[in-house]
């Protein structure tokens, strides 16, 4: 079959499950964001146990793999009496995981911010919260894009890993449309053509353009 | 509903777990070292002035960076018998993982060539050394202490992504795990194993590569970075 009438015929069928992924990606975006804040802040606390408990939690994420991870919690937590809808599971272990990994990259990112800051904030008399909510955390957002774009491509990635659990997403229409057919170059291909395009035409454009505004926003960027 | 844990029966199956460990072992270090060469190909590739070659190879570079490796594990596994060749799971694994983990490691050489100061290239130029006497002596000595916590990475990258390859059927640690819960309809023990198993390894292997690259940072006078 040729390629272009394969598209004609199973295109609806690819773009539903795109936005399938699509999806779970944003999904797992809000929840990675949330925990790699919360976990980054808690790696910077002088309290020893809340620190012990953030690096716990970012070393066994960082250690164990997503797959690994995602059918833990998909087959193995219902026998705890916790069963949990597929999707559910999905988000679940990509925001947690992709979480461990971004809150290096926001440690990294306050550290970052210059020494300056601090002391003029506490010289201000700033309160340890606000300085946190109004000098510093506005400051490393051009410090941690590059890098967060890089997970943010990984995360998508990742997202395949859902078809495993049962999730119709690309990969999933991809196998199933393989095995009725046995058109394996088109389908995989088209899948992966999918994928490219979502990562470099929509997810890493729009990445840079938050750069560029984060950039300008801290009066470093070209205007 | 509640399951409890059974030692008896997870220590029965420790010893084919660890079995199926080694074969995850074997799984990347062969992927590791195929995707070592290829990566320095790709680098090449990008690297060399004809337009023809670096901007095709750029592309591939970027397609396969940003394309999951499950799809293209199932590509390779179920396109290549159409076009008459027929791989085992093995091999198709190797080379996918080869191909993916290249990809990375072909822009940690890049990082790492750049890393090395202009003057020195400039001072090679200089004493009139010849392009292979220069990089073996002048540029590699100096790239390849920036290159190893990049590389390091990667090794605990690939490593990690092993049980992906049990989705084609290549008996590894997680496939065997798998294979354990379909027979006896427990699932709690074998996965949690694999997860400790991971961790055990992992971890180590991490802290090693923490500790190695400050040493670098140190031994290149590159202290507290």
């Amino acid at each position: 079959m040729n390629f272009f009438t394969f598209i004609i015929e199973y295109g609806p069928k690819f773009t539903s499950a795109a936005i399938v992924t699509a999806q779970v990606f944003c999904y797992s975006v809000i929840l990675a964001v949330f925990i790699s804040m919360v976990f980054g802040i808690m790696r910077l606390s002088k309290n020893f146990f809340i620190q012990a408990i953030a690096t716990i939690y970012i070393e066994f994420y960082r250690g164990t793999s997503l797959i690994i991870q995602m059918f833990w919690i998909y087959y193995v937590l219902p026998l705890f009496g916790l069963p949990l809808p597929a999707l559910l599971a999905g988000v679940l272990a990509l925001g947690m995981n992709f979480g461990a990994y971004g809150a290096e990259v926001f440690r990294a990112g306050i550290l970052a911010v210059p020494k300056g800051q601090w002391e003029g904030a506490t010289a201000l008399n700033f309160s340890k919260i606000k300085r946190m909510q109004r000098i510093i955390i506005p400051q490393i957002y051009p410090i941690i894009l590059p890098p967060a774009a890089n997970l943010a491509v990984e995360l998508l990635k990742g997202t395949a890993l859902v078809s495993l659990i049962t999730l119709v997403d690309l990969m999933f229409v991809a196998k199933q449309i393989n095995m009725m057919t046995w058109f394996s170059a088109q389908s995989f291909g088209l899948a992966l053509i999918i994928y490219f395009i979502m990562a470099r035409f929509i997810l890493v454009p729009f990445l840079r353009w938050l750069e560029v505004l984060a950039a300008r926003k801290v009066g470093r960027g070209k205007v | 509903m509640y399951v409890e844990w059974r030692w008896e029966w997870s220590f029965e199956i420790l010893p084919q777990m660890l079995w199926a460990t080694l074969n995850t072992f074997l799984a990347a270090g062969v992927g590791y070292a195929i995707a070592a060469i290829v990566g320095i190909l790709f680098m090449l590739g990008q690297r060399t002035s004809y337009k023809i070659i670096n901007i095709p190879t750029r592309e591939i570079v970027e397609f396969i960076r940003s394309t999951p490796l499950l799809v293209q594990l199932f590509f390779v596994y179920f396109v290549a018998p159409q076009f008459g060749l027929t791989l085992s799971a093995w091999v198709c694994a190797m080379i996918t993982i080869g191909l993916h983990y290249g990809t990375y490691l072909s822009e940690v050489y890049r990082g790492a060539l750049e890393g090395v100061p202009k003057t020195q290239w400039e001072a090679c130029r200089a004493l009139n050394f010849s392009t292979s006497y220069n990089y073996r002596k002048i540029i590699l000595p100096q790239a390849f202490p920036i290159a190893i916590p990049g590389m390091g990475n990667y090794l605990v990258g690939i490593f990690k992504d092993t049980p992906l390859l049990a989705t084609i059927g290549v008996a590894e640690l997680f496939f065997t795990a798998n294979s354990i819960g379909a027979y006896t309809y427990r699932y709690l023990e074998p996965y949690t194993m694999v997860g400790v198993i991971f961790l055990v390894i992992s971890l180590p292997t991490a802290f090693g590569i923490r500790r190695l690259e400050a040493a670098v940072n140190k031994a290149q006078g590159k202290v507290n970075v």
